[in-house]
Parts: structure tokens; C-alpha cells; sequence
């Protein structure tokens, strides 16, 4: 956490996995298993005591073999079942009690554990997001902390108890016989062989079956949201047989995964054996020759054969603990990465004077630092995605623009021009390369993003809801969400969206009025008045679980929670495309009204969303090439002009340059030429 | 959640028999703006007919209007209660045994690999359960033996244990080998089954049962079966063959002790059984909990954009604490059914080993029984409970399978509402010179299963070759005319025609060459930029995938990208707008060449530069088709031949472009708004 060095600058492919041995990755599980290694280890003990006890009762065989039944004894023969009952009786115990101990802290570490997953992937980089396929994401948070359970559920316990046992029950066969205990030991140099070379190579295996799991993930969960694309092309057939060559290639080597359990299960199934045959011939002279007693001969190898199941399962136990470990490798490939960090910490976020709402209402005019610079403003901005190669060419390359405080500026530029990007950077999805952006003359990145993000307020291109009401899509807009802030920072962020929701409010006024009120206003503003309409009106579910909005309709709802908490920084990314015209015109219509209190950002594709903002700016080739009225570039520059029209440009249009010049610009836009637009 | 649409239900519906068009339901306010649509009871046009004239009645409060937009959520229209509860509460209708019947279908086709891998098991146990009779023989027969200086017994004894340890060691090699065949190509079967089940039910059903479900369908609950195949049919053979062998040795080598054994398993039996009934309600619980944690990271994770933008992050560590801690208590619960059932079986066991061995000490006092019988017994019984605990095992996986399997079983049991016809006919030949199909609307009407009416009985011929502009608002049932000719849906009543043929007599390859959708998604598949387009002709080569790329204006920013058309789209600097995103559709369509083309609002995300590449492209390469363009940008309606408007599902306007501007209708007023947005 001590990290300071730029936000996504930490992000690496994949470590390569393997190179760790099995033991030390699952010993990083002990963060989780921490809180509950009381009763965990107290389960073990108790399988310990329990295995103990199950090697005592072949002693007591012995004793009643050699004593009551010898002699004939009737009354011993009784008290020897007794003593036998009472073990069973303590055996049964210490078994439920064992399962007690750990049935829900082992339920317990693996959910801690899949809270932790999702809340670090919650607050990882954009570029995290950008590179993980989710289907990736979503096999770690489900089949890999199962596999994880069930490692701590009987392989981490059972390793240790069935290793105790084996080392008891050797010193008591020892003990009983030493010359026939011996005969046991022999095998036990090759079994040790075996389970290295096996765990190695096992290792492998298994790290390849769960990565294609989570390939296999991915095939499923494009398929399903890519559906209508697919049935639209008639490609299901196809579709299936790219998820049949994964599901063949995961079976190979699951195939692969098994013919390794089957050998060493194999070994570690026979040499034993043997041994014990060895023991049984060896044991059988001595008997015939009187050096050892019969009873004592079958407690032996009862004894013997009580070992059998906790040396057989040492193969299983390992091949799990092998899965468990890179299952641990690849959680740990999430949770290793660093989330995005406050790139300058929390000097100001503190200290800094939070925005007052007083200042809200007078946008820009706040007495403080730098009012010339007030406003959103991009100074010199460089924007590389942190996985694109170092020399290749940045989406942003030295942009340049000023928007002053209550302008809204729009941004046209042609597709794929890094619109989109750049708006990105405003509430910090992604970090500058270089350069820096200010918001009311101050760097956003001397902002805690919490409170960057309550000042700025973004709708995106793809309006996504979540399953939730109507009212609580839109609302999460207003506030932070109904928890309780963790520090200081998320309550100083809490705070000023409070007072966001409630501006016009008095102070103190009850947060439940305050949100019907603005949900109210924002559902005027972007035209949702269908939601009143729904089902249950605004608490309608919608979302994966829920209703399902049409394109337009899901579009004004992300407006609507763009514009909710009445925020000073307003960042738009086309926020009509889905709309049919006439209610484009009323959109517009009231969200001019909105615009007019705050500062705004909003990417154009048509001359109608243009018309929201005071000015334009033109980017192209990662720059800002000209900024002025819609008239002005529409006149002066032939890229603006192409953009906005789709008609060809003149032949030999006006540099750039000139159209920014002509233009009351305070921003300095670049002298780089746009040579007379055109696609690219 | 089910009472959203349970307001829909219980309030009485009115059903005219020409359609819902209650004032009122439209999301304008007629009057409010100077362009709304008048119904033009007064405009009759050619070839379509609606059954009765709009009905003007307004019928406030009787059922929320138009509340969903209709022509994306089937069901929320009015639904029974019961379908909808199935989809709410995750528990989908399957036939009785349903889930016996999936498994044993599953296992059918691989009967010998089955039946050759329980020989295997049944040999192997043979060998292992050998080695106390040689215990019995040795003490009986070698010790007697070898004090009379007789050797072979002993001989006996040892080949025997040796051949039973290799034995033993091969077969056990040679049964989890084949066992693992066997559950791979079940998995592999049943996925395959999942997949191409889930890609052929219609688009209806995946808007009602989310994808987040469904990835969790076709992972952890396949999981889950793979656990059971993995483990538990293993553990359950062996656990009968050495319960069946154990249990005829003990009778062969004492009636009295053998019967007391077998009678023994009465109780186990019982307690097996409460353990499974208890479980099967617990591991219902956990899966249904283990896929809303499922849906709920998912959205998150595909979502975390505006997740980040609207700082959702506490909220959602809330909701997402909610859902785990659910699974987390369920998760609990069944281990904590097993202690119980371990205890049980435990006690149950140790008690009869008691009993047993005092019976029979008793008795070998009393001379009734050989001491080496007694040795064998005892050592038996000590091996015929040792399998409870991994019958335990056997019953957790298989609990849990049983759940995953009746939730699979629903699934699968799902019929596609859109069938694939099992008679195909095939197209006519297309004319030359004449690529494009006429499509005829005989008497369609569309309404979801329970009644919701989308579009009331319509009669269209679209002719071949000719450019439809569908023109509305939201919910006038533009997007179900696009499905109903795309075959998402199939018409409630008459059929959709194409050249004469009904679509639902088409094959789906010949289909998709008549007809091709694009919406307004722009999905993209893990993979290159090339292979994104080829989803349009998979048998294309390069060329013509560049071809189609730079007739739509997308070759450049692909050859742009860092490594052109062989850019993973989901890997390094493979970052491509939406703009882009639709580009790479269309060129997929395009690249798929069809009769028909049907642009679903597939130009939202184009800037005007691309919209005019589109429309270039639809004068040139796809000259001569037949299309159907929906589209609330007027700028795409004015290269129709023709417009239709569609109000309330009915098509209230018809005709060019030129006529229906000079015309006082809806068209009309809407173009007329839409000059004045560009004027300014």
C-alpha cells in the first residue's frame, strides 16, 4: 500500500506461475484463515485424538485376543467389549465434534475471501478490467475458492492428522514388533519419491485445467450476451463447436490430470501392500515358532491395515492440495495486483476545503486559487493505455483545452479519435500518461477520486442499470450508496453528495424527501416520465433480474443519473444517440436548463446534441485541432464541417489553426494543421 | 420480486380485439411539443390493414400503460404468476425424475466404457479385500503348517499377498483411468448439451433468465457433477462392492457374525436416508444462492465503469456481503448435515464392531469359534465401516450434484419457442440481378404468451430489392416487426413469408443467408477484428473480410490497431469504440451478404461520416436487397423507398419519404423537427 508510483503503472501480465512451491503459495492463504485457526486447529487436534483412538482399538482386540478369549475368560470378554463400545462411543464423538468445529468457519474464510475478491476487483485499474475476460474473474470467485474449502476442509487437516497417525501408528507397530515394523518402513523412502515427483508434475496439469475452466467461462458467458448477435448470424452451430474444441481440449487434460492421480495412487496402493505381505510371512514364521503370540499377530497388522486409508488418501490429499494451491496462484494473480491508488495522498482530501454548496450555486466564481483557471481544464494531456507499447502512438497526444466555469463545451472528433477516452479521464478511470487535468484549479489528481467523483458526474455511451428499482439506478447517482463510510475520505465524500442531493434543501432536511424530489427533477430532465408508467413506478426492478428497458429508455435512466446529484462537473458521452427525435427535442430542451448550472463536457456525434454547448472543440489525431462556436468550426473547419455534415470537404480546407484563432478560445489549442479532414 | 408484474396480472386487462391504443401510453405528451403524432383515422394505405380503427378510450388506472417497453420483455406484459415465479425464484419446471433421467441419459451412451470400469473395480476390490482371508489362512493354516516344517502353506500365503499388491496397484491404475474417461465424456457431453441447449431457446427466454444464471448453470453446477463423477460414483462403488464383499466374506467365515454385520446396515440405511432429505433442501438453497452471488458479480464486474463512476463500490461490497453471507449460511448448513450424519453412522458402526466382537469372543471361549475365524472378523468389520465416512462423501457430492442436476434438468427442459424446422425447404433461386427477397407479412399478429398484444393482426409485403424505413416511438413495435422477419419470434397467428416460403420452414443456415439482423448492440467475441467479421461468412478469406471492412469505412482504424486485422479485441491496445463496434458489425453483415438486411437502430454510435459510409454502402454493395431500416435518425429514413410509422403496433403511415413529408402526418411533424435540430 505504500506505492505511490502512478495509478496503473503497477499493472503486469499474468505472473508467470509455477516457480512457487505448492506449500509456500497456500501459506498465503493465512490472512483468511486467521480469524478461525482457533477452532481450526482445534479440529485438527481432535481428528488427531480421533485417529488415536481408532489405532487403540485394535490394542484392545489384541487384549481380548490373548487374554479373556485365551483363558476364557467371560467376564473379561465383557469388559473388553465394553472398553471397545466406549472408544467407539468417544470416536463417534470426536468425529461430529470435529465437523462441528469447522463447519462454518470454513464457510465462513471461503465467503471472506470471495468479499475480498470482488471488492478488490471493484477498485482495480480500468485497464485490469479492460484486459480480464470476467469468465476469468468469475471461475476464481467460484470454482477456485471452492476448491480452496475443500482444501481446508480436508486435505489441510487430514494431511496433518493421517501424518500423525501414520507416525503413531508406526511407533506402536514399532513398539509391538520392531523387526515387522521395520518391514512397514521400507516403502515409505519410495512413496516420499513418488508424491515429489508427482507434485511437480501435477502442478502443471492442474494449473492448465483451471485456466482453460475459465476460457471455457468466457465462451459461455460471450455466448449468452452475445446472443442476439449470434442468432442473428445463424452462428450458434459454430459457436458450439469453438466451445466443443475447448470443452475436448479441458477433457484432455483432465484426462492427463488423471492418468497422474492413477499412477501414484497406483504406487501408493502396492507398496505398502507388500510390505505388509512381507510383514504377514515374516509374522506368520514368528508365530510358528513361537516368538510372537497370535493375538499380537493380528493386533499387528490391524494395526497395519488401520494405516491403509491414511496412506492411500496421501495421493488424493496431495493432487487436492496441488489444485488448491494454484487455485490460491491464480486468486492471488487478482488480489496482487494493486488497486488504483490516490496518487497523492490525502494531503488535501482532508485538509482541502470540501466544496460548499454555496459555491455550487455560483459555478466558477469560487473566491479561491486560480480563478482564471477555473473550470475543467486539460493541460497538455497525454493518454496511453498503461498495456499499449511504449512507442506507440498515444490516443491523446498533447491535448489542450479549457472549459470554463457553467460552459459546456462539446467534443466532436471522428470515430475512434479518443472522445471517449478523454472523458475517461475526467473522473479518473484511467490516469494521463502525462499532463494534467484541473478541475477548479485544482489537479484532480491531488483529489481523493471519492470526492473527484461527487464533483463529476458521467453518462456513459453504454447505459448500464443494475439490477435494482428505477429509483435506486438513478439515485446512486446523488449518493455513494447507502454504506457507511469506511474512513474519512469516503465521509468527507459522503458529505458533499449529501449536500449535492440536497442543494436547494434546507440543511438537515430528510434524505428521503430530498431523493423523491430529485429523482423527480432528473426524471423531468431526461424526458423518463415512461417510469411512472412502469409496474410499481420508480421502485420497478430493472436490470439482469429485472425488467429489461428498451435502448432509449435505459439511456434517459443513465441521463437522469448523470444529472441527479446536480453535480459541478457534468461529462456526457453522447447522450442522445438512442433517442428518437422528438424526444431528443425535449431532452434537449430541459437538459439546456441543466447545463446552464454547471460545467459541462459533452462528446457530439450530431449537429442537434452540438447545440447543447456553448463551444466546440474538434479532436483529431489525439489533439484538440480547433475550439470555437458551431458556426465558427462549421465555417472554418473542414473536418468540423465533414463531421457534421458527411459531405466531402473542399479541396484544400483551412488549417485548424485559423479556426481556433478566430474563436474566443481561452485555451491555447495546438498550431498542428488538420489536413482538411477527412477519414483516417 | 415477483409482485412487479403481479400488478400487471391482478388488474383487470382490457384486450380489444384490434390492440391496445389507450391515449396516454405513448412516453410524449401529445400537445406538449409541436410534433406529436396524430392517429390518421383518416389515411388509408395500400397493402396493409388493420383490423379495426384506433380505439380512443382512455382507461386511466386500469393497468400500468405501456409500461415495458413491449418489444424487449415479453413477460412482463402479464405472465402467470406461477411462470413467473419459476424464472424469480430460479427453480424452472422439470418433469418428475427429471433429473434421473438427464444422468442415466448422460451414462447411456457410455455404457461398456461403464460397465468395463466397474469390472475393473469389482477385480480390484477382490484383490484388496483378499488380504485378511490370507491373515485367517496364515494364523489357521501356515503357523500349524510350518511348525510341522511344511513350508507351502507359507509360500501360499506370501505369493498370494504379492500377487494381490500388484493386482491391486494395476487395477486401481487401470480403474481411475477409465473412470476418468468416463466422467470426462459426460462432462464433455453435458456441457456440450448446456451450450447448444442455451444457443437454441429463443431470444425471450435469455431476457427472462438472465446470463448471469445461466454461466452459473453451465460452471458451478456442472462443477458440481463433476465433483460427484470425480469422486463420489468412485467412492459409492466401492463402497457397495466392499459393503457386498466384506459382507459375504463375514457370512462365509461365520453365519451368526456375518448376520449381525448385515443386520447392521438397517440403521445406516435409515440414517442415510434423513440425511438425504434433510440435504436436498439445504443444497437447493446453496445453489440458488451460489448463482444470484453469480448474477450479482457479474453485472458488477461488466458493469464497473459506472460501478467506479458512481463510486458503488460500498454499496455494492454491501449487497454482494448480503448474497455471499446467504450462500455462506447454506454452505454451513450442509457441512454441518454431515457431522450430523457422520456421527450417526459412526456410532451406529463402533456399536456393532462391540457387539460383534464380544458375540463372538464369547463364543471362540466357549470353542465354538476358530480364533483365526475371530482374527479375519474383526479385521473385516474394522474395513466394512471404514468406507462410512467416504460414503458420507459420496452422499455430500451427490446431494449437491442432485440439486445442480434438477436446476440443469430445467434448463434443459426448456423448449426453444422458435423450434428449427426438422423438414427444411429451401429457398427459391434468387433472379440475377435481383439479390434481394420479397418479404410478405400474411395476417401476423404478435402477442406474448399470456396476451400482452404487440402487434394487432397486420397484413405487409415488403418488395423485394426495396429500402423500408420503420419509423415510432418506443414501444410502437418497431423492434418486434425487426425480430418477427429476423425469426427471434415466431408470429402468434399467420406467417412471415419469405419469396413464399415461411420462415419457419427454413433451415438456419438458409435463413440467415435470406436474413440478417444488426442492433444496436455491438458485441464483440474474445478473438481478432477478422474473426469478429467473419461471424458473417466463417468461410470468407481475407480479402473479402477487407473488402467488406473498407466498404464501410472500418479498414482504416483496424489497419490502425496493433496488428491490424489480427488484434485480439481483448487483449493489448485492442480498445475499439462503440462508433467502431458498430462499423465491425455492419461489416459483418455485409461479409454475410443476405436478401434481406435488417438495421435494428444500428447506427446509433456512428458518427455522420459513418452513418453516410452505411448508406454508401447500402446504394452500392447491398443494391438491390431487400431492407428493412429502423431508426430514429431521420437521416437514415430519407434514403428509404419507403417509411412506414408504427404507432401502438399498428402502422399508421405509409409511404415515400416525399409523400408522407408533404402530408400532415406524423412523419411529417417528426421530420419537420428533425430539419429544424440540424438548421440550428
Amino acid at each position: 500500500m505504500s506505492e505511490t508510483s502512478a495509478g496503473t503503472k503497477e499493472l503486469q501480465a499474468r505472473p508467470t506461475g509455477g516457480d512457487r512451491s505448492a506449500v509456500r503459495t497456500l501459506l498465503r492463504l493465512w490472512p483468511w484463515v486467521r480469524p478461525v485457526r482457533v477452532r481450526l486447529f482445534s479440529a485438527a487436534c481432535v481428528a488427531i485424538v480421533a485417529s488415536c483412538v481408532g489405532l487403540v482399538i485394535p490394542l484392545v482386540l489384541k487384549w481380548i485376543v490373548d487374554g479373556p478369549v485365551a483363558e476364557g475368560d467371560s467376564g473379561g470378554v465383557w469388559l473388553g467389549a465394553l472398553y471397545l463400545l466406549l472408544l467407539g462411543i468417544g470416536e463417534a464423538a470426536l468425529f461430529g465434534f470435529r465437523r462441528w468445529l469447522v463447519a462454518r468457519p470454513l464457510a465462513s474464510v471461503e465467503a471472506a475471501m470471495r468479499a475480498d475478491l470482488f471488492g478488490r476487483l471493484q477498485r482495480l485499474p480500468m485497464a485490469f478490467h479492460d484486459r480480464w475476460p470476467s469468465g476469468q474473474l468469475l471461475s476464481r470467485a467460484t470454482t477456485d475458492l471452492m476448491l480452496l474449502r475443500m482444501f481446508l476442509a480436508f486435505p489441510l487437516t487430514f494431511l496433518l492428522v493421517n501424518g500423525v497417525t501414520i507416525l503413531v501408528g508406526m511407533v506402536i507397530l514399532l513398539l509391538q514388533e520392531w523387526t515387522l515394523g521395520l518391514v512397514l518402513l521400507v516403502p515409505a523412502v519410495p512413496v516420499m519419491a513418488v508424491c515429489w515427483l508427482f507434485e511437480t508434475r501435477y502442478a502443471a496439469v492442474a494449473r492448465t485445467a483451471q485456466d482453460q475452466v475459465g476460457d471455457l467461462t468466457t465462451v459461455v458467458e460471450e455466448s449468452v450476451l452475445g446472443i442476439r448477435i449470434i442468432k442473428g448470424f445463424g452462428r450458434h452451430r459454430r459457436q458450439a463447436e469453438v466451445f466443443r474444441d475447448l470443452a475436448l481440449r479441458l477433457r484432455g487434460t483432465e484426462l492427463a490430470k488423471a492418468r497422474l492421480l492413477a499412477a501414484i495412487w497406483g504406487v501408493i496402493v502396492t507398496l505398502p501392500e507388500l510390505a505388509i505381505g512381507a510383514a504377514l510371512v515374516l509374522g506368520t514364521v514368528q508365530v510358528s515358532e513361537g516368538d510372537l503370540s497370535a493375538g499380537a499377530l493380528v493386533a499387528f497388522l490391524s494395526t497395519a491395515l488401520a494405516l491403509r486409508w491414511p496412506i492411500d488418501s496421501i495421493g488424493f490429499l496431495l493432487a487436492m492440495s496441488q489444485e488448491a494451491a494454484t487455485a490460491t496462484q491464480r486468486y492471488f494473480e487478482v488480489m496482487d495486483t494493486a488497486p488504483e491508488q490516490e496518487t497523492v495522498p490525502e494531503r488535501e482530501s482532508v485538509g482541502g476545503p470540501p466544496v460548499r454548496a454555496e459555491d455550487r450555486d455560483r459555478p466558477g466564481d469560487r473566491g479561491g486559487t486560480d480563478r482564471s483557471r477555473g473550470g475543467l481544464c486539460f493541460e497538455n494531456v497525454v493518454f496511453r493505455y498503461p498495456d499499449a507499447p511504449e512507442d506507440s502512438r498515444p490516443v491523446l497526444d498533447g491535448v489542450d483545452l479549457h472549459i470554463r466555469p457553467g460552459e459546456t463545451m462539446a467534443l466532436v472528433g471522428g470515430t475512434g479519435s479518443g472522445k471517449t477516452t478523454l472523458t475517461a479521464l475526467v473522473p479518473r478511470l484511467h490516469e494521463p500518461t502525462a499532463g494534467r487535468i484541473t478541475v477548479d484549479g485544482r489537479d484532480i489528481t491531488a483529489l481523493p477520486r471519492a470526492e473527484l467523483r461527487t464533483l463529476v458526474s458521467v453518462a456513459f455511451e453504454e447505459p448500464t442499470l443494475f439490477s435494482a428499482s428505477v429509483g435506486e439506478n438513478v439515485l446512486m447517482g446523488a449518493r455513494p450508496g447507502a454504506a457507511p463510510p469506511e474512513n474519512t475520505t469516503e465521509k468527507a465524500a459522503a458529505d458533499t453528495a449529501e449536500e449535492a442531493a440536497g442543494a436547494e434543501e434546507a440543511a438537515g432536511a430528510e434524505d428521503g424527501h430530498d431523493d423523491e424530489e430529485a429523482l423527480r427533477r432528473a426524471l423531468a430532465v431526461a424526458q423518463a416520465e415512461f417510469v411512472h408508467r412502469l409496474p410499481q413506478g420508480a421502485g420497478t426492478q430493472v436490470g439482469e433480474q429485472g425488467l429489461s428497458l428498451s435502448g432509449g429508455q435505459r439511456q434517459r435512466l443513465a441521463l437522469a443519473r448523470a444529472v441527479v446529484g446536480r453535480p459541478r462537473y457534468l461529462v456526457l458521452d453522447d447522450p442522445l444517440s438512442a433517442l428518437d427525435v422528438h424526444t431528443e427535442a425535449l431532452v434537449e430542451a430541459a437538459l439546456r436548463r441543466v447545463l446552464a448550472e454547471t460545467t459541462a463536457l459533452v462528446v457530439a456525434h450530431r449537429p442537434s446534441t452540438v447545440l447543447l454547448a456553448d463551444r466546440v472543440a474538434l479532436l483529431s489525431e489525439g489533439r484538440i485541432t480547433a475550439v470555437g462556436t458551431h458556426q465558427e468550426l462549421l465555417r472554418e473547419s473542414a473536418e468540423y464541417a465533414w463531421l457534421m455534415s458527411g459531405t466531402t470537404p473542399p479541396a484544400g480546407a483551412e488549417p485548424a489553426g485559423k479556426a481556433a484563432a478566430g474563436s474566443s478560445s481561452a485555451a491555447a489549442p495546438h498550431p498542428h494543421s488538420t489536413q482538411g479532414g477527412g477519414p483516417r | 420480486m415477483s409482485t412487479e408484474t403481479s400488478t400487471g396480472t391482478a388488474s383487470p386487462e382490457p384486450k380489444p380485439e384490434a390492440g391496445e391504443t389507450a391515449p396516454g401510453t405513448e412516453e410524449r405528451q401529445p400537445g406538449a411539443a409541436p410534433a406529436a403524432p396524430r392517429p390518421p383515422a383518416d389515411r388509408p394505405h395500400a397493402d396493409h390493414s388493420t383490423a379495426a380503427p384506433p380505439e380512443e378510450a382512455p382507461l386511466p388506472g386500469t393497468r400500468p400503460e405501456e409500461a415495458p417497453a413491449p418489444d424487449t420483455h415479453p413477460e412482463t406484459e402479464a405472465e402467470t404468476e406461477t411462470e413467473n415465479d419459476a424464472f424469480d425464484l430460479d427453480a424452472l419446471p422439470a418433469p418428475a425424475n427429471a433429473r434421473g433421467l438427464l444422468l442415466r441419459s448422460l451414462l447411456t451412451p457410455l455404457r461398456g466404457r461403464v460397465a468395463w470400469t466397474a469390472f475393473l473395480l469389482l477385480l480390484q476390490q477382490a484383490a484388496v479385500q483378499a488380504g485378511p482371508l490370507l491373515v485367517a489362512y496364515a494364523i489357521d493354516r501356515a503357523v500349524p503348517a510350518l511348525r510341522e516344517g511344511e513350508h507351502g502353506p507359507l509360500y501360499a500365503v506370501g505369493a498370494g499377498y504379492l500377487l494381490c499388491a500388484l493386482a491391486s496397484g494395476v487395477l486401481q491404475y487401470g480403474f481411475i483411468d477409465a473412470a476418468a474417461h468416463v466422467n470426462q465424456n459426460v462432462l464433455l457431453d453435458l456441457r456440450g448439451r448446456i451450450f447448444r441447449h442455451a444457443q437454441e431457446l429463443s431470444i425471450d427466454f435469455h431476457e427472462r433468465y438472465t446470463s448471469g444464471r445461466l454461466i452459473s448453470r453451465a460452471t458451478t453446477d456442472v462443477e458440481s457433477l463433476r465433483e460427484l463423477l470425480d469422486e463420489g460414483l468412485q467412492e459409492l462403488v466401492t463402497v457397495v462392492l466392499s459393503f457386498v464383499y466384506i459382507s459375504a466374506m463375514l457370512l462365509w467365515l461365520d453365519l451368526g457374525l456375518g448376520s449381525v454385520a448385515v443386520a447392521s446396515f438397517v440403521p445406516l440405511y435409515l440414517l442415510v436416508r434423513r440425511y438425504r432429505r434433510r440435504a436436498d433442501q439445504v443444497f437447493a438453497r446453496r445453489s440458488t444462492a451460489i448463482a444470484s452471488v453469480i448474477v450479482k458479480f457479474a453485472e458488477t464486474m461488466n458493469g464497473i465503469r459506472p460501478v467506479r463512476a458512481f463510486r458503488r463500490e460500498h454499496a455494492n461490497d454491501q449487497d454482494f456481503q448480503g448474497l455471499n453471507h446467504r450462500h455462506e449460511r447454506s454452505n454451513g448448513d450442509a457441512l454441518l448435515e454431515m457431522a450430523r450424519y457422520v456421527v450417526g453412522s459412526r456410532l451406529v458402526a463402533n456399536t456393532a464392531v462391540a457387539g460383534i466382537v464380544l458375540w463372538g469372543a464369547y463364543r471362540v471361549a466357549e470353542g465354538g469359534l476358530a480364533l483365526g475365524v475371530l482374527a479375519a472378523s474383526v479385521l473385516y468389520l474394522r474395513r466394512l465401516y471404514d468406507p462410512i465416512d467416504r460414503l458420507g462423501m459420496f452422499l455430500n457430492s451427490y446431494q449437491s450434484a442432485a440439486a445442480s442436476l434438477e436446476k440443469l434438468a430445467g434448463l434443459l427442459a426448456q423448449v426453444p419457442s422458435v423450434p428449427e424446422t426438422t423438414d427444411p425447404k429451401p429457398l427459391p433461386e434468387r433472379r440475377a440481378g435481383r439479390p434481394g427477397r420479397e418479404v410478405v407479412f400474411d395476417g401476423v399478429r404478435f402477442a406474448y404468451r399470456t396476451g400482452g398484444e404487440v402487434l394487432p393482426r397486420f397484413a405487409l409485403t415488403l418488395p423485394a430489392g426495396r429500402t423500408v424505413a420503420v419509423v415510432g416511438s418506443t414501444g410502437a413495435g418497431k423492434s418486434t416487426l425487426a425480430k418477427l422477419l429476423a425469426r427471434f419470434y415466431d408470429p402468434t397467428e399467420g406467417r412471415v413469408l419469405l419469396d413464399g416460403t415461411d420462415l419457419r420452414e427454413l433451415s438456419v443456415p438458409e435463413l440467415r443467408r435470406g436474413v440478417v439482423m444488426v442492433t444496436q448492440e455491438s458485441f464483440l467475441f474474445s478473438g481478432t477484428v477478422a474473426e469478429n467479421i467473419a461471424l458473417g461468412r466463417p468461410d470468407a478469406s481475407r480479402e473479402e473480410i477487407e473488402h467488406a471492412a473498407k466498404t464501410i469505412g472500418a479498414h482504416d482504424f483496424i489497419t490502425a490497431l496493433p496488428d491490424g486485422y489480427d488484434t485480439d479485441v481483448r487483449k493489448r491496445g485492442g480498445r475499439i469504440s462503440a462508433g467502431q463496434r458498430q462499423l465491425v458489425a455492419f461489416a459483418r453483415a455485409l461479409l454475410a451478404d443476405p436478401a434481406v438486411l435488417i438495421l435494428d437502430e444500428a447506427t446509433s454510435s456512428l458518427d455522420i461520416p459513418g452513418e453516410r459510409a452505411v448508406q454508401h454502402a447500402m446504394h452500392t454493395v447491398l443494391h438491390g436487397r431487400t431492407a428493412v431500416v429502423i431508426a430514429h435518425r431521420l437521416s437514415t429514413v430519407e434514403i428509404a423507398d419507403r417509411v412506414l410509422v408504427m404507432h401502438h403496433g399498428r402502422i399508421i403511415e405509409d409511404g415515400t419519404p416525399a409523400e408522407l413529408i408533404a402530408a400532415e402526418g406524423a412523419f411529417g411533424d417528426l421530420h419537420r423537427a428533425w430539419r429544424e435540430s440540424l438548421a440550428g
